[in-house]
């Protein structure tokens, strides 16, 4: 026991930094907080989020009613602050009620994708060979489609519609979350802590419980949330080509399409449910980008 | 948790046979597939309470040899038997219970560890697992971190990337002790540490053995810390035994020229000391293909026709004091013109 | 080498033949009878007869599906249910408009990504840099058959420049390459088409074109007195490989997006079929035109592997 009593005196008074203990999550949030670009185009995305959250109560009008007089009028025109499309429509209205079904086409194929992808990726990742092999293979014919090709291919066959449109986008997407979650689990899987917890006698449920979650969660969610602007320009692309929402229903690719033929008339008008589209994508893709260049510190 | 002595102090703790393992290699060299013999033929014991070395080259089999004993990797054939009872057998002791009383100590501090979790859970998760409840699994955390002298308020909330190498590898010592086993492998454990603190890791390691009654394997190329801290050493040539003694006796008679190169490439300060051996010349053979007969004759100075022919075999050991070494030189039936009758 | 190519092209097969069964597979999402999907309304009672001998429409459906490959195998798609046409003489002909829109919107891209990005990772921090950053990832941002849209509204509307829509100025059959005033139909869709791959090479050049240029063989290089246009040059060539590989995907990309851009401006090619196809629930064309697409992407990327072997030594190795 006098060896016990020794030790202190084996490593001299030891300190810390004074750091702030900071969970991960933490340091994350603070690191996002001060990336003046990136919360600039998050607020713009909540707004655009409240719009469509909130639209029967911000939309100047019904923006399914249709006026055969006050067609393809220019803006402000009787009260209508972007005019009206080729069927009376108010612009404005529409195109805030837009926002709901591009929106939704944005995030719900990717929420599907992450779930069903990401579990399939992490099991092949941890699984032997032979599951392994199944599960990517599989995956590698349907990434062997581009994806226009494929949500057109899927989401034509069975007639389009929004539900539909979503199917299709969710197998595009599956693929993509499947590669990235089983290669973060294969490189996570190799590293030392994971053969330790093994040596502990962990099994194989609780390892990824408590080791490989945690590590894998950060890279699968960073290159979901990239994936939603290019959901919403797939999805409004769907659309555009009739794939998509049905009309009278407001979408901003079936407006693009639909206003198309209106385009000597009023130019201007054709244009702007793109550029509706354009600003959501865009914000998407740089507040994806800030997050991910605040969680991908390298500890 | 602490195991019980099943065979009393003269069996010994570990006993290896005949163990090999090798790995399957896509071959480029037009062969189509090709093996690394990496682990070919290795026996010997370890004794309750020592701490036995292993030394070699990169690339001699160590590390594979070490994750071999913890039944990380499955051994091709061999056997191991576990304070009297066969590893993996049926009537002996199943791989999980092997793994309550045998831990490992790896290389590197930082990879060993998630990043993501604070020192305390990392340390915490073996006893944990072992069905200890979260509180008493961070009580037992506690207890560890203040026996390799870390204080747990201070260190035990923090994240990896917070610590230095010295002091993530006692929190990994920590760790391989919380479930209280009976043997540690270290791997290489102190060599990517700076000096004095590779120093300060093998006092503790060497307090710890006598307070917690453990036995060690202790894994390293460097033969001045084998020296130190190892009562036995063993040294290990392209995956097969060539040399098992007491250290003193091994460092200060090294019977297989092999040992004796390795002793004789040690730098050192002392102009009194000169080399004597002649040196170790080529490179080491590849373990896909190695020499027939004694591995070591395409480098050994005193390499003979019946060395290509047979190879030699590590004489019959039996307990601590026995030293012995694989070379036909020592062997009188072998018919090497240097062999002592 | 040899091996790399055929271990590649050995594995491209049962990537095809998956890519098959999923083609084949879209008759059974579609509603309703699949014998209906395929054949035109007023159809003939033998006609129905025969089609269903032919395909095995009263088997189980593996067999189907071998009989539905043995008919494609043969060139054989079936017969557009709109146009009464075999599918096969469809989507050639419009295969041959969408490859010509391809093969001018490909190097337009890389040329013009590859320098943009190469300027930015040379010159990373400057005003120039955060120019090409930022408009590449609006680039990756824009739907592009809007950009056509405005591209249209610009040039066509208000400008009148050039035409809006159509192929040639007396239809497609007489399209030809030397007429100016044909050739006229091509810019707006080149340069729409060409646009949004511009920005994701320009984003993988500059990330490659940075990497390379902070690795240790640059400073010794430099060390060395090499000319820093010397090693400019060294450093392209560096990042070739990975944006290769960005551009074969790109290729896919194109064939993909030509379905928008070719609606927009009525360019008579593939995608401009698929989108009428769908339209007129024509799914013989459907299968066949995206079972052709498919597999045009699968020998790309086929190459672009192959290419990237044959530049890159570390990966012909692996």
């Amino acid at each position: 026991m006098s060896e016990l009593a020794a030790l202190p005196d084996l490593f001299p008074a030891e300190t810390l930094a004074e750091t702030r203990v900071r969970g991960y999550w933490q340091s994350v949030t603070l690191r996002l907080l001060r990336d003046k670009a990136t919360l600039i185009f998050g607020f713009l995305l909540v707004a655009i989020l409240l719009l469509a959250i909130f639209a029967p109560l911000v939309a100047p009008f019904d923006p399914y009613k249709e006026s055969i007089v006050g067609r393809l009028k220019p803006f402000g025109w009787r009260g209508h602050p972007l005019g009206t499309d080729e069927l009376g429509r108010d612009l404005l209205s529409r195109l805030i009620y837009g926002a709901r079904s591009s929106l939704m086409m944005g995030t719900v194929p990717v929420i599907i994708a992450t779930v069903i992808g990401g579990t399939l990726g992490v099991i092949g990742g941890f699984a032997g060979r032979k599951v392994n092999t199944a599960i990517m293979r599989t995956m590698d014919v349907f990434y062997a489609f581009p994806s226009v090709l494929l949500a057109v291919a899927i989401s034509g066959a069975m007639g389009g519609g929004m539900l539909n449109g979503i199917l299709a986008l969710s197998m595009v997407f599956i693929p993509a979350m499947c590669r990235i979650a089983e290669t973060t689990t294969a490189q996570v899987r190799s590293l030392d802590f994971i053969e330790a917890a093994r040596a502990t006698g962990a099994g194989s449920l609780t390892i990824i419980r408590h080791h490989v979650l945690g590590n894998v969660l950060g890279p699968v969610f960073i290159y979901a949330s990239s994936l939603v602007s290019v959901a919403i320009l797939l999805g409004s692309g769907l659309s555009f080509l009739g794939l998509g929402v049905k009309p009278p229903e407001p979408d901003w690719g079936l407006m693009l399409s639909t206003l198309r033929q209106s385009l000597y008339v009023n130019p201007i008008i054709c244009a702007l449910p793109g550029a509706a589209i354009f600003v959501t994508s865009i914000c998407f893709n740089l507040v994806s980008d800030g997050i991910r260049g605040a969680m991908d510190v390298r500890l | 948790m602490s195991q019980t002595d099943r065979g009393g102090p003269a069996q010994p703790l570990l006993i290896a046979r005949d163990l090999v393992k090798h790995f399957r290699v896509a071959g480029h060299n037009g062969s189509g597939e090709g093996r690394v013999r990496a682990v070919d033929g290795v026996s010997f014991s370890v004794f309750k309470g020592e701490t036995l070395g292993i030394v070699g080259e990169s690339g001699c089999g160590k590390s594979t040899l070490a994750r071999l004993l913890m039944h990380l990797i499955r051994t091709d054939s061999g056997e191991l038997i576990f304070d009297g009872d066969g590893v993996d057998q049926p009537a002996g002791v199943s791989i999980a219970a092997l793994r309550r009383q045998v831990q490992m100590v790896f290389q590197d501090s930082a990879s060993s560890l998630n990043p993501r979790m604070p020192i305390r859970d990392s340390v915490a998760f073996g006893p944990f697992v072992h069905g200890r409840k979260k509180a008493e699994a961070r009580e037992i955390a506690r207890d560890m971190l203040l026996k390799v002298g870390l204080n747990p308020d201070l260190f035990g909330p923090r994240y990896p990337h917070e610590l230095s190498g010295g002091q993530k590898q006692r929190v990994n010592i920590a760790r391989a002790l919380a479930i209280s086993p009976r043997m540690v492998i270290l791997d290489e454990a102190v060599s990517a540490l700076d000096k004095s603190v590779e120093a300060q890791v093998l006092n503790l390691l060497r307090a710890l053995r006598r307070s917690f009654n453990l036995t060690y394997v202790f894994i390293s190329h460097d033969l001045n810390v084998v020296q130190y801290i190892s009562d036995r050493v063993l040294v290990m040539y392209l995956g097969q035994v060539v040399e098992l003694g007491p250290v003193d006796d091994v460092f200060a008679r090294p019977l297989h020229p092999y040992t004796k190169a390795l002793l004789g490439s040690r730098s050192t300060m002392d102009p009194a000391r000169r080399i004597e051996e002649p040196p170790l010349t080529g490179d080491p053979p590849s373990p896909i293909d190695p020499p027939s007969g004694c591995r070591f004759r395409t480098r050994c100075a005193h390499a003979e026709a019946v060395c290509g022919d047979t190879m030699p075999r590590l004489s019959d050991w039996r307990d601590r004091d026995s030293h012995v070494g694989a070379c036909h030189m020592h062997d009188p039936a072998s018919g090497h013109s240097l062999a002592v009758s | 080498m040899l091996g790399i190519v055929l271990r590649r092209l050995i594995y491209a097969i049962p990537i095809a033949l998956g890519v098959s069964i999923v083609c084949f597979s879209l008759v059974y999402l579609a509603p309703g009878d699949p014998l209906q999907t395929i054949l035109p309304a007023d159809a003939s009672a033998e006609a129905i007869a025969q089609i269903k001998h032919e395909y095995g429409f009263d088997r189980p459906i593996p067999v189907q599906f071998l009989y539905w490959l043995g008919h494609v195998v043969r060139g054989d798609f079936g017969v557009s249910i709109s146009t009464r046409r075999p599918v096969v003489d469809e989507v050639m002909g419009s295969l041959a408009n969408t490859i010509m829109l391809t093969a001018f919107a490909v190097p337009i891209s890389f040329l013009l990504g590859y320098t943009m990005g190469a300027v930015a990772g040379c010159f990373p921090g400057t005003a120039l840099d955060r120019i090409v950053t930022g408009g590449a990832v609006a680039g990756v941002s824009l739907p592009n058959y809007w950009v056509g849209i405005v591209l249209m509204i610009v040039f066509s509307v208000e400008l009148m420049v050039l035409p809006a829509t159509g192929m040639g100025a007396n239809g497609s059959a007489q399209f030809s390459l030397f007429s100016l005033a044909d050739l006229k139909f091509l810019v707006l869709p080149v340069v729409t088409l060409a646009l949004v791959p511009v920005g994701i090479l320009a984003r993988s050049t500059r990330a490659a074109v940075a990497e390379v240029r902070g690795q240790d063989f640059v400073t010794t290089l430099r060390a060395k007195g090499l000319g820093e246009f010397a090693i400019i040059r060294h450093v392209l060539k560096n990042a070739m490989p990975p944006v290769l590989a960005v551009m074969g995907l790109q290729f896919g990309y194109l064939m993909g997006g030509s379905i928008l851009v070719e609606t927009v401006f009525t360019w008579p090619g593939s995608g401009f079929l698929l989108s009428k196809a769908i339209i007129n629930r024509d799914i013989p064309v459907l299968q066949g035109a995206i079972l052709m697409l498919a597999m045009v992407f699968v020998a790309t990327n086929l190459v672009v592997d192959l290419l990237q072997a044959a530049i890159d030594p570390r990966i012909r190795r692996a």
